[in-house]
């Protein structure tokens, strides 16, 4: 082991993260609602909300990166997962909303009273439980992973092909989505939210508490997968990537752990479509479709794959470029995004993590030489 | 538990593995009867029938197309036969199980090509191999016992890679990837290691080493290697086996098949 490795066995890029996590958890709501709004130091509650929204988007990075970057999965439907944990906690914010919507019908959801239906679906009993709902967050995406990664990962379909496959199913739930009689708001989606647990969605005090409860779900996703990357199963995932014959001639049962890495990563996928529901204040299809999960994939290219860290950072940068964009310059947003990926894929194919570790190599070195 | 379940759809239990252990040198460990493999049309194995016993260490020769890869396939689970079976210990049949199992039961298999896990540390590639509990939830709170670590620590002794075992693999030579992976399949404690070409690319020096190594093994495993390189068989002495067109054209010791008019024909032409 050279002397670098040794320090990256450390991870002191994940140490840093996790402190500047801890950091912004301490801070982000002092500068919101202790600070007075007329200081230059205030936080408005927008910008809460907004980097609430990037650390969903970096939870969902996370969750891809423990797949691809260690198992070598690639999964283009990602998003799928994401919108699932989005719908189930969209649905649990609509029974939320009660007789203050503007049917004002005490039961059903306005989309449901404007579609002439009399009764409550099945599949929406419950939701009207905050803890039921959490449970079906997670619940939800791992039972579709796992039935989809049974069936795949059980006939060896690996590479560019469970790549494809994974791209038709949240295309297939897209559709489905936008279906009005599947009962989940059609093209409009689930919006309109008032309330969550009671408190308002508009209140400043409930808005910093979903930022903090998003952070602490990242942090804890963070340490979740980082335990697994390290365990003796992180090594096994990483030698699947890497020589997955192999890894069967040794008695591994490969398919085993794919899926239980599958599973894991689209339950944290759908944590972050729940936490970023409430925070947006809408989920619709759109959630659903496959240019959604490859833009996520290009998120974790650019940060750096197989660093975990390096996931979340290119989430938030990523998305911080696009508010940039997508307000100063919105028809080249698209472009900026390609453009990075090609630069990215060219000049740093192991992303920014990546690079800053052979930097970091280099100067050690060149410090013991 | 995962792998309990899984076993147990295929109709196979660990029992088998006592059966064999029970076994004693000069029994019968591995018998192909009757196997045939065809690709479209072409039969890579043709009827193939041979046996080995336990504790023997034996080559098995044969120009290129002669089906010697594809025997490995098959006795590992990658390739299941069109007929035939292969018999492993008093009762097992091999080609209704897949890979991990047949692994399981004790086979080990080094590949043509040294397959090793290149991200990873000498070390660590060792203890991925280390015979164990296989399911994920094992590997996910698994610890090194001292034994285990003793044990990790001996291999690493009898490979000679001691000095490189916090290397990652990759920075190995192709002889050492080669001893690294020969050490993997020891640390699965195997009854039969089947070894595919293992020196393959390897200087003369190297090559030595490993008809030493290989030897070494031999006195308290069953081994069946392939391979090309002559001088390199006649180093490990012993039964060999020739194999011509997915059969068997002889057996015997190398200096026998040398004047034997079949396989001057083989490995000269008409």
């Amino acid at each position: 082991m050279t002397k670098s490795d040794t320090i990256f066995k450390l991870d002191i890029g994940g140490n840093l993260f996790l402190v500047v996590l801890l950091a912004s958890i301490v801070t982000i709501p002092i500068l919101n609602l202790v600070v007075p709004p007329d200081s230059a130091w205030h936080m408005p509650t927008y910008l809460v909300s907004l980097l609430g929204k990037y650390l969903c988007f970096a939870l969902l990075a996370l969750s891809i990166d423990l797949i691809w970057g260690y198992c070598g999965i690639l999964s283009l439907g990602h998003g799928a997962f994401f919108a699932l944990g989005g719908y189930a906690m969209g649905m649990y914010l609509m029974r939320q909303i009660g007789t203050e919507s503007v049917y004002g019908h005490p039961i059903l959801p306005d989309f449901m009273v404007f579609l002439n239906w009399t009764e409550l679906p099945w599949y929406w009993y419950g939701f009207d439980y905050f803890v039921f709902a959490v449970f079906m967050v997670m619940l939800v995406p791992g039972v579709f992973a796992f039935i989809f990664g049974w069936l795949t990962f059980r006939s060896r379909v690996s590479g560019v092909y469970l790549s494809i496959i994974t791209q038709a199913m949240t295309f297939a739930f897209m559709l489905a989505f936008f279906r009005n009689d599947m009962g989940f708001g059609g093209n409009n989606g689930l919006t309109d939210f008032k309330t969550i647990l009671g408190f308002s969605l508009q209140e400043d005090s409930t808005r910093v508490t979903l930022f903090v409860v998003s952070a602490l779900a990242l942090g804890l996703g963070y340490l979740l997968c980082r335990f697994i990357v390290r365990s003796k199963l992180g090594r096994v995932l990483v030698a699947i990537r890497d020589a997955e014959s192999r890894v069967r001639f040794l008695g591994y049962r490969v398919e085993n752990y794919q899926l239980f890495v599958f599973v894991i990563s689209a339950v944290l996928a759908g944590i972050a479509g729940a936490l970023y529901v409430p925070q947006v204040g809408i989920i619709n299809p759109g959630e659903f479709s496959p240019a959604n999960s490859i833009e996520m994939v290009i998120w974790v290219a650019i940060g750096g794959r197989g660093s975990l860290y390096g996931a979340v950072l290119g989430a938030v940068l990523v998305n911080y470029g696009k508010t940039y964009f997508t307000g100063a310059l919105p028809e080249l947003w698209l472009y900026v995004l390609g453009g990075l990926f090609i630069a990215v894929t060219l000049l740093l194919p192991k992303g920014i993590v990546g690079w800053l570790r052979q930097m970091t190599k280099g100067l050690f070195r060149r410090a013991a030489g | 538990m995962e792998e309990h379940i899984a076993m147990g759809e295929q109709g196979m239990r660990p029992r088998f593995l006592a059966d064999s252990r029970a076994l004693k040198k000069g029994d019968r460990l591995l018998y192909l009867d009757n196997v045939t493999v065809s690709f479209d049309g072409f039969k890579a194995l043709n009827e193939l029938s041979l046996f080995v016993t336990v504790g023997e260490l034996r080559p098995i020769i044969g120009p290129n197309g002669a089906g010697k890869t594809t025997m490995m396939d098959v006795i590992t689970g990658k390739t299941r036969p069109n007929t035939g079976q292969v018999i492993f210990g008093s009762n097992t049949d091999l080609t209704k199980l897949d890979e991990a199992q047949v692994a399981n039961l004790g086979i080990g298999r080094k590949f043509q090509k040294p397959t090793v896990f290149e991200y990873h540390t000498v070390y660590d590639n060792l203890e991925l191999a280390l015979k164990g509990k296989r399911s994920p939830f094992a590997a996910l709170f698994s610890c090194l016992s001292s034994e285990q670590r003793q044990r990790i620590d001996e291999v690493l002794n009898t490979i000679s890679l001691t000095e490189q075992q916090h290397r990652l693999a990759s920075e190995l030579s192709h002889g050492q990837k080669q001893w690294l992976e020969i050490g993997m399949l020891l640390m699965q404690e195997p009854q039969l290691l089947l070894v595919d070409e293992p020196v393959a690319g390897m200087t003369d020096a190297e090559t030595e080493q490993t008809a030493h190594l290989l030897r070494d093994i031999a006195q308290d495993h069953t081994v069946v290697v392939v391979e090309h390189d002559m001088e390199f068989v006649r180093s490990l002495g012993g039964h060999v086996t020739v194999l011509h067109e997915g059969s068997v054209l002889a057996e015997g010791t190398l200096e026998t098949l040398q004047n034997n008019e079949k396989v001057i024909e083989v490995y000269l032409g008409r």
